[in-house]
């Protein structure tokens, strides 16, 4: 991708709060259009990559640029909307007050009731913003993301605290933003919601990108479930050689492993013939599927 | 989709941005009603009373301390208003939304200073209505208006001042720093009992104070100044680039903090 169609674009940005180096080092460009998310486990560095990219902090050291501007520049900012995680707004203005306030900061804003609509808060359009509930203000917030007609959006968790049916109307809103052209970063702990969503994948673990590729990709490298059972105390590791796995546990009759094909896994053994008792198969969390990811030489994958 | 970069008009971004810090004033009871109700309640007890009586200089009392209040009124809109709003959007954490937007820091500041200063104009036009109503101060249209004209221009140290508390203190402490920073300042100014009235002590501190030049300022306008206008404007200039610093340097460490 050219570098004049870029949105994002991170060059070697490292940033560091005191003693902690929260990014080692980020290459990213996003293009216009582009729906990337950016995956990774508590502390990886998401908040404070979408935290540069808004100009919100600044790289200790290397570049970043958003339109090819200082992301503090007032013509970068009028092109992005963005929601944080932890930022309030004040509790005695009513829903269409705010996002009329915000939609005031842009120059060709959407109409309020779209953007109230999009964020599914029609009902609640003049109540005021102290008696919305959790989910409600979450959906505020995105309200207010969108209402600038924003060529980009930045959404940092912007599903934590919606109820499944608040999570599956917003993800519905991303799409249709998405269908216009519109370029969205968000971030997210889920890799079913970046599936759902994005189109490329950014993961990235204690400050370092370790993976950026589509949906697919990511997927077939992340064993998503986790199989454990009991076998023969005699059992060893090599008699799982040449499978799909990722082995976490393997002693005394106790085996746990990470795969992402664990009805292949499952059938290999029970054609080879290994004992299996207490089965059990549950979706693998995010923080296990990450040390596949960061492979070491000699196991999983 | 190709379109040149565009932002808001500067003008229309501060209206909306004052209209929000208006309603958001109105509504919050601990500002509105305390700045209007509290001169006028303060009032009635040390104010009316001496009404008609022969004041310092021989000026009605009532009037003179009518006009105290109305500088303790404009002093509390500033340094409430500004130290406690400011603490709590701070503890809410609403400035770091504005900070994300197109917002310039530059628009929210002058909002809230145009918020400040009608708020403080219409908390002394309520009280100046009750003294000229129920305690019958009678004063000439002009005096009024420079009355009013003087304790306006002259709060902008207290401005200042509230900013310094609001950047300085957490949302909590913040209505404790500001009480106890402007109730002894308005006291030891004279403003709520006249200065001779006052222990010596603080009699030969006063004409350090910035409230004491800012009432001073005021009373002027009716003749019941004891220094000339141009010494108070002295002071209070003095005062507000002390100010401003102080907020300077307490924004500046915060905007480091969380934004640097």
């Amino acid at each position: 991708m050219s570098v004049a169609a870029a949105v994002v674009q991170m060059e070697s940005a490292r940033k560091r709060y005191g003693e902690v180096e929260a990014l080692r080092g980020i290459d990213l460009v996003i293009g216009r259009g582009e729906v990337v998310a950016m995956l990774g486990p508590n502390g990886a560095g998401k908040t404070t990559s979408i935290s540069l990219m808004l100009g919100l902090r600044r790289p200790t050291a290397g570049r970043v640029r958003l339109f090819g501007l200082d992301p503090r520049d007032r013509r970068a900012r009028s092109r992005c909307g963005a929601m944080l995680q932890e930022s309030g707004v004040p509790s005695v203005l009513t829903v269409r007050e705010i996002v009329d306030l915000f939609r005031a900061y842009y120059s060709r804003p959407l109409p309020a009731p779209r953007a109230i609509a999009l964020a599914g808060l029609d009902e609640q359009a003049a109540s005021r913003v102290g008696q919305l509930s959790g989910g409600q203000r979450q959906r505020l917030y995105f309200a207010l993301a969108v209402c600038g007609n924003p060529e980009v959006l930045f959404l940092d968790e912007p599903t934590v605290g919606m109820d499944v049916e608040a999570r599956q109307a917003f993800l519905q809103a991303i799409r249709e933003l998405a269908g216009e052209q519109r370029t969205i970063v968000f971030t997210t702990h889920y890799l079913e919601e970046a599936d759902a969503l994005a189109r490329r994948i950014v993961v990235v673990d204690h400050g370092v990108v370790i993976a950026d590729a589509t949906p697919a990709e990511i997927k077939a490298r992340v064993p998503s479930k986790r199989v454990r059972f009991q076998t023969s105390p005699g059992l060893v590791p090599a008699a799982l050689d040449g499978l799909p796995v990722r082995v976490l546990e393997c002693a005394a009759g106790r085996v746990r492993l990470l795969s992402a094909e664990p009805e292949t896994v499952l059938r290999e053994l029970f054609r080879r013939g290994v004992a299996v008792a207490d089965l059990e198969v549950a979706g693998a969390d995010l923080e296990e599927a990450f040390l596949a990811l960061t492979a070491r030489p000699g196991s999983g994958p | 989709m190709t379109r040149p970069a565009a932002v808001a008009s500067l003008g229309r971004v501060l209206l909306a941005q004052t209209w929000s810090e208006a309603l958001i004033r109105w509504r919050l009871p601990s500002f509105s009603a305390t700045s209007l109700a509290l001169p006028v309640v303060l009032f009635s007890f040390f104010g009316l009373p001496f009404s008609g009586r022969p004041g310092p200089g021989g000026f009605d009392a009532g009037a003179f301390l009518l006009v105290s209040f109305g500088a303790f009124a404009v002093g509390q809109v500033m340094v409430f208003g500004f130290g406690i709003g400011v603490a709590v959007e701070r503890g809410q954490k609403i400035d770091l939304l504005m900070r994300a937007s197109p917002l310039p820091p530059a628009v929210s500041l002058a909002a809230k200073v145009v918020v400040g200063l009608l708020f403080a104009l219409l908390s002394v036009v309520v009280l100046f209505a009750y003294g000229s109503v129920v305690g019958g101060i009678r004063l000439g249209p002009g005096t009024w208006v420079n009355v009013i004209a003087r304790l306006l221009a002259g709060s902008l140290p207290l401005i200042a001042l509230g900013f310094t508390i609001g950047y300085r203190a957490g949302p909590h402490a913040a209505p404790a720093m500001a009480n106890l920073v402007y109730l002894p300042l308005a006291f030891a100014s004279g403003i709520f009992l006249p200065l001779d009235q006052l222990p010596v002590f603080v009699q030969r501190w006063a004409p350090y104070l910035p409230t004491y030049h800012y009432a001073q300022l005021a009373w002027s306008a009716i003749g019941a100044g004891r220094e000339p206008v141009g010494a108070s404007v002295a002071w209070l200039a003095g005062y507000t680039a002390v100010f401003l610093w102080t907020a300077a340097r307490a924004y500046r460490r915060e905007a480091e903090r969380k934004f640097g």
